[in-house]
């Protein structure tokens, strides 16, 4: 009758720490290592460092055992406990601006450094609570980030404290240290220098690091015969291939949206993914904001296979399988006369759509788009270069650099050698920087059987996950939050990124680890940093300057790389284009949308928010059209079979509304076998499905009924609005002819209809607007208040029960056509009423309106009666139904904003507008004696928003930004019907369509 | 007391069946009721029914224990639908305990003197009934222990409750309603007791009962402040019976849920309460009136009243569904006739149809006198009412919330095993309570049926009482 | 003095007749109430009515207030927008404490006017007075009446054709806790 297996076993696993703790009582940290030796040899260490943890997995499905599930991750944290108290790094960081440079007890500090994803750098600011770490935003001085971030930036927090991290060096999976592998590596690195480094290999992912660059030269000097390989699983290979066709040289694309009226994108999600997209996303956003009561908008084309954020923003969207799009990119070049292009049989509705297109771009020639994605072919980037060649774009609106990475070549290739030359039995000593290839390399290359043939071989990895257990060592690899490194943005500019903590765990960086084979290992990843500076900036006085601006401001000045001229050519061996698989159904395969290409697997915030569009959580899925699956007699949830290229993976089906027919969409990222307790056996792996050949879609795939079902854990169950006014929308058109269309969309009661007279709110009045004609619907919001505000993951089970706890939601509508119908963004938070209905019926008075017109919640005085969330209009109260909050893991305590209350079991919860920032910003001004000035106060989601949607401050300041757009006659306060009177107001949504479509059609 | 028969005879009113049966005495009356209590063994129906209601005893403290343990999360409950099983059930034994009152206070009133036979046990059960719903208010809170927070009491922080929520004046509501019943139930018993007390053989139960009866002796001067207090007491316990109800169909009212907030609420909340009421007293009082052989008391005549009660009222609860669809369709609200529409066909259909089949339906049967009084079907209705009135509330409390204002947060709610086992846990609760009372206490109230009895210059106008 | 009868008409009519005759100071038992004896006894009204109504005045004032001064004075909030102030709301509770107080006014009035409870009476000392609560009826006048003659009123009440005649002493009180007590309770 009580299911009490789960917590009895947490408790006996307890026990174990308890014991091991025991044992290390009167150890010193310094010793750490030491003592870590003399437990190795104890059984029951062994016991638990080399779990599998089967029972935990299934652990995590059972609601109520969260507790022992959270007990454990407490648990393996153990080690993290002997490391002993929280160290800011030995070496001088520098706060960011203006800030005092003495630590204030209590008073977070913030520190410009970067986020690297895909090898790219985001600018950003990280927020310290003495010494901890606590909150990653966006640095306004960086050029791709200009402030804000997206999910993966502010998620990476939860990476450094994630207690699942590798914590010791590993041999052959026993324990072993650091000095043990470098005793052995230097060994095998004098073999190599007698050979001239003709049996050394270092496969590393992209690497845009000039100190790493730098290291990495040094070496090949040294080991002329040894190899750098890169592979970094979504590479550019295909950009980089297309240009060469043109160009003759690689080249870096970079967009300028903000000077774009029409944008054509060929199965790109420029506003989501790739680099410098939170750039993209902002340029793109402010050709979209629209002040007053006139329009002037640019327009968006996207042809694409399954529902982007960028296809959702799209006026026109023409939904084709990506075998399609190469046929599309033919028809627009032919009709842009791109020498020796010649258009392709297209059906109709693509043919309407592209001669649509072309009719804007060629009206606005030096003022349009046209941009690939990074899955398709060469052959249609190097079509897209010549258009934007012929449109006059080229130095206009597309700009054209030498490549970022510091050693540009072929990914996919450069993998493929690799893997040869351990074949041939070539590699003596391997050392993988980072990389997690057995997961992410197309699995017909068998990578996992190859990495054996090296003699040694090295894995520096944040996890001990399935590359590492294929190699021989394990070096966990240190957080870009705990090491010294540098790294560049997508236009080249620099930033040197400075650690705001020492290494929680004895972790090593990619500098050091080099630096180690260059035979200075005695050095820091910060001195190795430092050196390389001063080798370009030269040393002395001018240098300390240097170095302290660079480390405060973020970025180090004049490092964008120069725009080129590159001259356009033909194709040597001519348009080479393929013709599209036919009618067989083909998959394609895509980054996920949060947890990216399996890297994120075991990022609670990350597998738990609601994947933009199709709001699934916790899993990936064959996502399919209606008329596919109507073809197939599937329905959401049932379990296929996937076949291509000889292998089969299972998945659940989920019916995809705008998705391409006969088609399927994969995403990476699933499927791991070792990523950490939350990522290890979720989903489906697509990399079973690729091959080095074709990585982006298989054609002739089958797809067969298994009979089976599987829950998939959506947060939105509904998709229609019920013909209600929620989202409300026109396009340019009717907004013109009537600017205030949405206010008419609802009658809002009167002050006379209203039984009592209205509340006065002297002072201070918080308000919020959210323009939903910017609203991307990237969920950077939803990620940046879960780590401002402390908000529990609760895991799939809860959230298929409809327990999920963000604060903020991005709530997705259709409309129209169910097979391709227009798509609706719109970010709910709690609406702050001023007529608040969960005040009225709450009993012990636990929420309550304050002076300033907050919808406060006391959280200590709340007994969970429930009531106010049923009568929550809006439902974005939230109810801790059981205790989710991780009251027991030591680093996820570490990583709690100390400014905002830890919600426990029975408690109910909800946006407070950030009132710890309000209270904060008073707090400041106070001190100077001032008004809280406009600006001064941002919500968690307003700073993360790339595409400035969201705008907060004092409504009864007339001049403040909040209050003048409140004025815009595109305001409208919703279900405003209900008299609640919300602070929280929305700008209503625009379309441009062009006149000459109505509305895409369905093709075929 | 051979005499007894021609002064019946000679009080000489017409009627289908006396209130009492004829052969009945004052002394009889006491023999039999009290009787039951001291003299016999337990019937081995009753030891059955203690022991299968253990058993769900069990189950009730498990499932409370696993509540306590993890949190309301044991519970299929989510947002949107934040109440579920455990208001149903609280509006649901409410109702229940109403019936009691009503009998015995209400018809008091209105000089139903065919109630005295089953007033008793009526206002036993909305005791035990209105025990049974106060427990889910405090479970269903969030943090239990702090339950206490709803009642006005100076505590350090000088925090008070809010009394603009329904749920505070449920507090009151429902604490007032349990201590006034308790005290009419007791004053009731008093003078039971004392005959208890004087027939009583074993020591014990002389003490027992004389100390429940505190020296009650039946002196006129007594039985005249008595009678008094005992009316004014029904005086006040009617407009309390209809309030109580009310104040709990405000939890929904005050709501603005469409669904939830329609002002026929109140009314039909109290007919519906009275409805499930009467089937719950038949349900209990048919099988125990056999196990006792208490025809001569609870005649059929009794039966037939109260069901034609149920009939009354479920008409009432009828017009209150057809208000509701025309509401719907009347006040041109989108939301709300959207939620009629979805109540009808949407996912939680199957309740509403059964719903209305079971409360609808059902008691127009009881237009038949034939089916009045054949006791096996009626017991068989009254039983199909209270599931129907189960599904009722469900239906308000749920198929309201699980499709409100926006589209994006609808869910749907499934209960878990620990659902079940509350609300099964509760019913054995009050089903062992019932029987625990009818072994140690007078079922019946002996004084008021002896004052029923007849006598040469009083007679008993039955044939008054209402049709 | 106290006479025992089987049947309620006969108790009444003794009541009558003594009444008749003068006799003020008399009580009866029986097993259930008789408005016609209470009458015929002249019992004199009770004010438990007035009593009730009171209590019910101060319950509801105190609940008003109690509403009133926390949510409005002592701990002001502002809630969902209403005035501090919002009477409509506190109708309820008004209402029910009204209800209440009255209740515990009636049965409390009620139990304490009676003088119970009493577990010790003289008249329990008659050994048949168990029969009060079942089926006979006792007429009792007492000795304090200022006619009370102790031959009359025997012959008197002997002339009404009852079961028996016994005089009531005012036996000492025993010790309440040995169980003596009981056995005539």
């Amino acid at each position: 009758m009580f299911d009490l297996s789960p917590i009895t076993m947490s408790e006996k696993n307890r026990f174990d720490i308890a014991s091991i703790r025991a044992r290390l009582s009167g150890e010193k940290g310094s010793e750490y290592w030491k003592s870590l030796d003399e437990l190795a040899e104890t059984e029951e260490f062994n016991e638990f460092l080399h779990r599998e943890f089967p029972r935990e997995a299934s652990v995590w499905d059972d609601a109520l055992s969260r507790r022992g599930f959270l007990k454990i991750m407490g648990a393996s944290l153990a080690l993290a406990g002997l490391s002993g108290c929280v160290k800011q790094p030995e070496e001088k960081i520098v706060p960011y601006v203006k800030q005092p440079e003495i630590l204030v007890p209590g008073k977070p500090l913030s520190f410009a450094t970067a986020f690297i994803m895909g090898g790219y750098a985001t600018g950003v600011l990280a927020t310290s609570h003495m010494g901890r770490p606590t909150r990653i935003e966006g640095n306004p001085d960086h050029p791709a980030s200009l402030g804000a971030t997206d999910v993966f930036a502010t998620a990476s927090i939860l990476s450094l404290y994630d207690p699942d991290r590798s914590q010791v060096v590993t041999n052959k999976r026993a324990i072993s240290t650091w000095d043990k592998f470098f005793a052995q590596l230097q060994t095998a690195i004098e073999v190599q220098r007698a050979l001239k480094g003709s049996g050394l290999r270092i496969l590393t992912e992209t690497v845009t690091s000039p100190t790493l660059a730098h290291q990495m030269n040094t070496l090949l000097t040294q080991f002329p015969n040894a190899r750098w390989h890169q592979y970094e699983p979504l590479h550019e290979d295909n950009a980089f291939e297309g240009a060469k066709l043109v160009f003759g040289m690689p080249l870096q694309t970079r967009h300028r949206f903000d000077r774009a009226d029409i944008v054509v994108s060929l199965d790109s999600d420029f506003i989501a993914q790739g680099p410098g997209h939170i750039r993209s996303a902002r340029d793109f956003a402010n050709r979209r904001r629209v002040q007053g009561s006139h329009a002037e908008m640019n327009r968006l084309y996207v042809a694409e296979c399954m529902p982007s954020v960028t296809g959702s923003m799209a006026d026109h969207r023409l939904r084709a399988p990506s075998s399609h799009i190469e046929n599309i990119a033919r028809g627009l070049a032919a009709g842009l006369h791109v020498e020796g292009v010649h258009a392709a049989q297209i059906g109709e509705p693509e043919q309407r759509w592209v001669d649509a297109a072309l009719k804007d771009l060629l009206a606005h020639r030096g003022k349009s788009i046209v941009v690939a994605g990074p899955q398709q072919s060469p052959i249609v980037h190097a079509a897209v270069h010549a258009m934007n060649n012929a449109l006059g774009n080229t130095g206009e609106t597309v700009l054209y650099t030498d490549p970022v990475e510091a050693s540009p070549m072929n990914h996919g290739d450069s993998l493929q050698s690799l893997l040869h030359d351990l074949d041939s039995g070539e590699v003596d000593l391997l050392i993988m920087l980072g990389a997690n290839p057995s997961y992410s390399a197309p699995a017909d290359l068998k990578i996992n059987e190859k990495l054996g043939k090296a003699r040694l071989s090295v894995h520096l990895g944040a996890y001990n996950d399935e590359t590492a257990d294929a190699c021989d060592w394990h070096i966990p690899q240190s957080h870009y939050l705990e090491a010294w490194s540098d790294a560049r943005a997508f236009d080249g500019t620099a930033t040197i990124m400075q650690p705001l903590i020492a290494p929680l765990y004895n972790s090593k960086s990619a500098h050091e680890l080099i630096g180690g084979i260059l035979d200075d290992s005695g050095r820091k990843s910060h001195e190795i940093v430092q050196d390389f500076w001063k080798t370009q900036r030269g040393g002395g006085h001018g240098f300390e300057n240097f170095w302290k601006t660079s480390l405060n401001n973020g970025v180090v000045e004049g490092t964008s790389f120069p725009v080129k001229q590159p001259a356009l050519r033909q194709p040597s061996d001519g348009w080479k284009f393929s013709s599209p698989a036919g009618d067989g159904l083909e998959i394609s395969f895509r980054p996920d949308s949060t947890i990216f290409d399996g890297r994120f697997a075991n990022n609670g915030w990350l597998q738990e928010c609601p994947k933009p569009v199709t709001k699934l959580t916790w899993d990936n899925a064959a996502f399919i059209s209606p008329a596919t699956a109507q073809r197939y007699h599937l329905e959401s949830n049932d379990l296929v079979e996937l076949a291509a290229n000889g292998r089969t993976v299972k998945a659940p089906v989920c019916i995809q509304p705008g998705h391409a027919d006969s088609a399927v969409t994969l995403h990476l990222g699933y499927g791991r076998k070792k990523a950490g307790h939350l990522g290890t056996g979720i989903g489906a792996n697509a990399n079973l499905l690729r091959t080095a050949g074709s990585q982006w879609h298989a054609a002739g795939a089958e797809m067969r009924k298994t009979g089976e079902s599987y829950t998939l854990a959506i947060t939105q169950d509904h998709h229609s609005m019920e013909g209600r006014a929620i989202v409300r929308a026109a396009n340019v058109e009717e907004f013109e002819k009537e600017p205030s269309f949405a206010k008419e969309m609802s009658e809002v009661p009167t002050a006379s209809q209203s039984l009592y007279p209205p509340k006065e709110y002297p002072g201070y009045a918080w308000g919020m607007t959210i323009d939903l004609n910017a609203c991307t619907g990237c969920n950077a919001c939803v990620v940046a208040c879960q780590s401002e505000n402390n908000i529990p993951i609760v895991g799939k089970d809860q959230v298929s029960r409809g327990r999920e706890m963000q604060w903020i939601r991005v709530d997705r509508y259709y409309k129209n056509d169910l097979d391709d119908p227009e798509i609706y963004n719109q970010p709910v938070a709690c609406q702050h009423c001023e007529n608040a209905p969960c005040e009225l019926v709450c009993p012990v008075a636990a929420t309550t309106h304050d002076s300033e017109g907050l919808n406060v919640m006391t959280y200590n005085r709340c007994v969970g009666t429930r009531y106010c969330s049923n009568n929550c209009p809006y439902k974005v109260r939230r109810f801790n139904f059981l205790q989710y909050s991780d009251v027991d893991t030591e680093t996820l305590k570490m990583m709690y904003n100390p400014d905002v209350t830890v919600r426990n079991r029975g408690v109910m919860e909800k946006c407070t507008f950030c009132v710890q920032r309000i209270s904060h910003a008073r707090i400041e001004a106070k001190k100077e004696d001032r008004e809280i000035r406009d600006g001064e106060v941002t919500t968690a989601c307003q700073s993360a928003c790339p595409a400035q949607a969201i705008v907060f401050g004092n409504i009864n300041d007339a001049t403040s930004n909040v209050a003048q757009r409140k004025a815009d006659p595109r305001n409208y306060a919703l279900l405003s019907e209900l008299n609640t009177k919300p602070r929280l107001s929305y700008l209503a949504k625009l379309s441009n369509p062009n006149p000459a479509l109505e509305k895409p059609e369905k093709p075929g | 007391m051979a005499d007894q028969h021609s002064q019946h005879s000679h009080s000489g009113f017409e009627m289908p069946e006396p209130l009492v049966a004829p052969d009945q005495t004052y002394a009889s009356i006491t023999d039999k009721i009290s009787g039951d209590v001291i003299g016999k063994k337990t019937p081995r129906g009753m030891l059955i029914t203690l022991g299968v209601t253990s058993m769900f005893i069990l189950v009730f403290v498990a499932s409370v224990y696993w509540l306590l343990a993890n949190g309301i999360g044991v519970w299929g409950e989510n947002i949107p639908v934040g109440w579920a099983f455990d208001i149903t059930n609280f509006v649901w034994w409410i109702g229940i305990g109403h019936a009691g009152t009503l009998i015995s206070a209400i018809l008091l009133l209105l000089h139903q003197h065919w109630r005295n036979a089953i007033n008793r046990f009526a206002e036993a059960m909305t005791l035990f009934a209105v025990a049974c719903a106060g427990l889910f208010p405090l479970l269903h809170l969030g943090r239990p222990w702090l339950g206490y927070w709803l009642v006005p009491y100076p505590n350090t922080m000088w925090v008070w409750p809010n009394f603009r929520s329904p749920l505070i004046w449920d507090v009151f509501a429902v604490t007032t309603y349990l201590t006034v019943s308790f005290m009419f139930w007791f004053v009731g018993l008093i003078p039971d007791f004392a005959s208890m007390r004087d027939i009583a053989k074993k020591k014990w139960q002389k003490v027992s009962y004389g100390i429940l009866a505190m020296g009650w002796r039946g002196s006129s001067r007594h039985w005249h402040r008595y009678e008094t207090a005992y009316l004014l007491l029904a005086g006040l316990a009617t407009p309390l019976v209809v309030s109580v109800h009310s104040v709990v169909s405000f939890d929904f009212s005050v709501g603005i849920l469409p669904g939830w907030h329609a002002t026929i609420f109140p009314p039909y909340f109290v007919a519906g309460a009275i409805y499930s009421g009467f089937a719950m007293v038949l349900t209990l009082m048919i099988p125990a009136r056999k196990m006792y052989k208490l025809e001569a008391f609870i005649t059929n005549r009794h039966l037939d009243y109260m069901a034609k009660v149920m009939l009354a009222t479920g008409l009432i609860v009828l017009y209150g569904y057809m208000s509701e669809l025309f509401f719907a369709y009347y006040s041109g609200n989108g939301y709300e006739s959207f939620m009629m529409m979805n109540r009808i066909t949407g996912p939680y259909g199957w309740a509403y149809a059964c719903l209305l089949f079971c409360n609808g339906f059902t008691p127009q049967l009881l237009w038949f006198k034939k089916i009045r009084q054949n006791i096996l079907v009626l017991f068989i209705i009254s039983v199909i009412v209270n599931v129907g009135m189960w599904l009722e509330r469900f239906v308000i409390v749920v198929t309201s919330l699980h499709r409100d204002f926006l589209p994006s947060s609808w869910g749907m709610f499934y209960p878990t095993k620990w659902d079940w086992g509350l609300y099964i846990g509760t019913l054995g609760i009050f089903v062992w309570l019932i029987y625990m009372f009818v072994r140690v206490m007078p079922m019946i109230s002996i004084f008021e049926i002896k004052h029923l009895l007849p006598w040469r210059g009083r007679r008993i106008d039955t044939s008054a009482d209402a049709e | 003095m106290m006479a025992e009868f089987d049947a309620p008409e006969k108790i009444l009519a003794a009541a009558e007749r003594a009444a008749a005759k003068g006799y003020r100071e008399m009580d009866a038992f029986t097993p259930f109430p008789m408005e016609e004896l209470t009458d015929a006894l002249k019992v004199k009204h009770t004010k438990l009515s007035l009593f009730v109504l009171c209590c019910g005045v101060t319950g509801g004032l105190l609940g008003f207030f109690m509403q009133y001064w926390m949510n409005g004075i002592d701990y002001p909030l502002n809630i969902g927008g209403k005035p501090l102030y919002s009477w409509p709301a506190f109708i309820p509770i008004t209402f029910e404490m009204t209800i209440l107080f009255s209740a515990i006014g009636a049965v409390v009035g009620m139990i304490f006017r009676n003088g119970l409870p009493r577990p010790v009476h003289p008249v329990f000392n008659i050994d048949s007075f168990e029969r009060a609560t079942r089926d006979h009826f006792f007429l009792c006048i007492e000795a304090t009446d200022p006619l009370f003659q102790e031959e009359e009123v025997q012959a008197f009440l002997e002339s009404m054709e009852p079961i028996a005649v016994t005089p009531v002493k005012h036996v000492p009180m025993r010790e309440p806790d040995s169980y003596e007590d009981f056995k005539d309770l």
